[in-house]
């Protein structure tokens, strides 16, 4: 099915160029990327932005968030999204424990075609961009299998190829304090690895990665499972795992949310530390780095 | 990166954005593509299934879980003389009746049920919008009835007539229905349930009488029970999808 041998590097020399361009960096590609890693990438891109917007949907649904084994209307929320009449118009507020915000035009009450309307989440974060729960729902379920199966050749064939324990597993001496102090401070100056150096993933990033692909991902699959009554059935220990269906669904929105988060952070380091050479990367494998100065 | 580059990503980035967006709502509307994500429904049904012995229970609660208040959806009182009566009366004429695919068609009294076996169980109402509330249901076992109604070996589902119309329409088109198949029919948590809490099942929660079929999500459990049909296909009943809110888009199969 797959080819679990790694490919080889490629040779510096044969992918050198700019030889004749004298004073110019010297740039080497290494092959760091097999076709199924970026397959993978890009299929979750897709499921990832797919669930999180029909996800919104299901949640305009009931805009509250609870703690335990039920929650509705009269039960205390410790996240709420409503609108409030305002004379003639409506105001959006989020209220979150005690604290309430102002959210107009966002959350609460947005504009749909021009009008201010009420609803948590506006309708470009929402598929579809009207409220239609059904529809929300296919979709969330139908990208949810995408992303389960995706994820699940993504996972074989890392655990196979070695790719998590040669890529992601970070060496001994990376996990030392006076390591993590020098990584920290350079990733502050937004100073990225150079060389050598950027041939491997640093600590930080190793760290990040098998942070979500580990434990953010899998809890957000967990979590909406517990959502689901035949599964509280067929695996009733969900519940228990956490804390009852309206604990899992506030967890899965603070999962969801901390990959939105991530997603965030990953982006501005591939703005930051090359676009070009990240998203070549990510689409044909090669990676360039600056050769190792030859005498 | 320069600034005209700079440039040229964000303002095709935001064009991106803007096409995706308004393309998401056409695909949404797309007959191919509705028919593809549905298929989504039967592997949950098949999986679920594959997942959850047949007898596999909800889980039950203690009385201190109980929610504080049982929120009620949907219709809060129905419409029309027919059922104001049967209220004034404190439902002394109202029936139940089994009928379809049966050897011996029923027409039950709510003294007739309450005199049956009965189950009581605390579980956890799981509305398809997301919220939960707990309450404790009393009721007769739907596989009793359906056992004492010798249902016949073409039947395949059971269908909930209901005396709401969460919809006002002229044809009726908007009356409350539903469906559930044999595995759900006879599974030991699904009763037919004529009390919530110990008292009386109140209106809004769907008095006399309303179906707990635990697996599943809140749209299944019909209320106002007026008539049980036993069919071998729902062609013919609303438009033919099983359940109100099945033909308004939503799965029949709910157990997520």
């Amino acid at each position: 099915m797959f080819n679990f041998k790694p490919r080889p590097a490629r040779p510096a020399a044969a992918d050198t160029k700019s030889d004749a361009n004298a004073g110019a960096p010297r740039k080497t590609f290494i092959y760091r990327h097999p076709l199924l890693v970026r397959l993978t990438h890009w299929a979750n891109v897709l499921c990832l932005l797919v669930l999180l917007l029909s996800g919104l949907q299901i949640f305009n649904a009931h805009p509250a968030l609870y703690w335990g084994q039920y929650g509705a209307d009269s039960d205390p929320a410790f996240i709420a999204i409503g609108a409030r009449r305002d004379g003639d118009s409506i105001r959006g507020e989020t209220r979150i424990g005690s604290v309430t915000l102002p959210t107009t035009g966002f959350l609460g009450a947005s504009r749909v075609n021009g009008e201010l309307t009420a609803r948590a989440f506006p309708s470009w974060l929402t598929i579809p961009s009207y409220q239609d729960l059904a529809t929300g729902r296919r979709w969330h379920f139908f990208f949810a299998w995408a992303f389960v199966l995706n994820g699940l050749a993504y996972l074989i064939y890392g655990l196979l190829s070695g790719h998590f324990r040669r890529k992601l597993v970070p060496r001994a001496d990376e996990l030392t304090p006076s390591h993590f102090a020098h990584e920290i401070a350079d990733h502050a100056r937004l100073r990225f690895p150079k060389g050598e150096n950027a041939r491997n993933y640093n600590t930080l990033q190793k760290l990040a990665y098998l942070a979500v692909i580990f434990v953010l991902l899998p809890l957000t699959l967990a979590t909406g499972l517990t959502m689901s009554p035949a599964m509280n059935a067929a695996w009733p220990w969900l519940l228990d795992v956490f804390g009852g269906r309206q604990s899992a669904r506030t967890l899965h929105f603070i999962s969801a949310s901390l990959i939105v988060a991530f997603v965030f952070v990953h982006v501005a380091m591939v703005l930051l530390s090359g676009v070009w050479n990240n998203l070549r990367l990510m689409v044909t494998g090669r990676y360039a780095i600056d050769a190792e100065r030859t005498p | 990166m320069n600034p005209t580059r700079r440039r040229l990503l964000v303002g095709s980035a935001a064009t991106a954005a803007a096409a995706m967006l308004g393309g998401c709502d056409q695909l949404v509307q797309n007959d191919s593509v509705s028919r593809v994500l549905d298929g989504a429904e039967d592997l949950n049904r098949r999986i679920q299934r594959l997942l959850m012995s047949d007898q596999a229970l909800a889980r039950e609660f203690t009385e201190a879980d109980i929610s504080p208040v049982f929120k009620p959806n949907g219709t809060f009182h129905p419409t029309g003389e027919a059922y104001a009566a049967l209220l004034d009366n404190k439902f002394a004429d109202w029936r139940l009746a089994v009928e379809g695919k049966v050897t011996k068609p029923l027409n039950l009294s709510l003294d007739d049920l309450k005199s049956l076996p009965a189950r009581t169980q605390i579980t956890r109402h799981d509305c398809v919008e997301g919220w939960s509330a707990i309450g404790k249901w009393t009721g007769v076992p739907l596989g009793t009835i359906l056992k004492a109604a010798e249902i016949g070996p073409d039947a395949r589902y059971v269908v909930f007539h209901c005396a709401d119309e969460l919809e006002e329409t002229a044809d009726g088109s908007g009356r409350y229905y539903e469906s559930i198949d044999l595995v759900d029919a006879f599974h030991p948590q699904t009763i037919l349930a004529y009390s919530l809490n110990g008292e009386d099942l109140p209106v809004a929660n769907g008095a006399p009488l309303r179906l707990r079929v635990e697996r599943q999500l809140g749209y299944k459990h019909a209320k106002y029970l007026m008539r049980i049909e036993v069919v071998d296909s729902f062609a013919g009943i609303g438009f033919g999808r099983g359940g109100f809110w099945e033909d308004r888009g939503y799965e029949w199969y709910a157990g997520i």
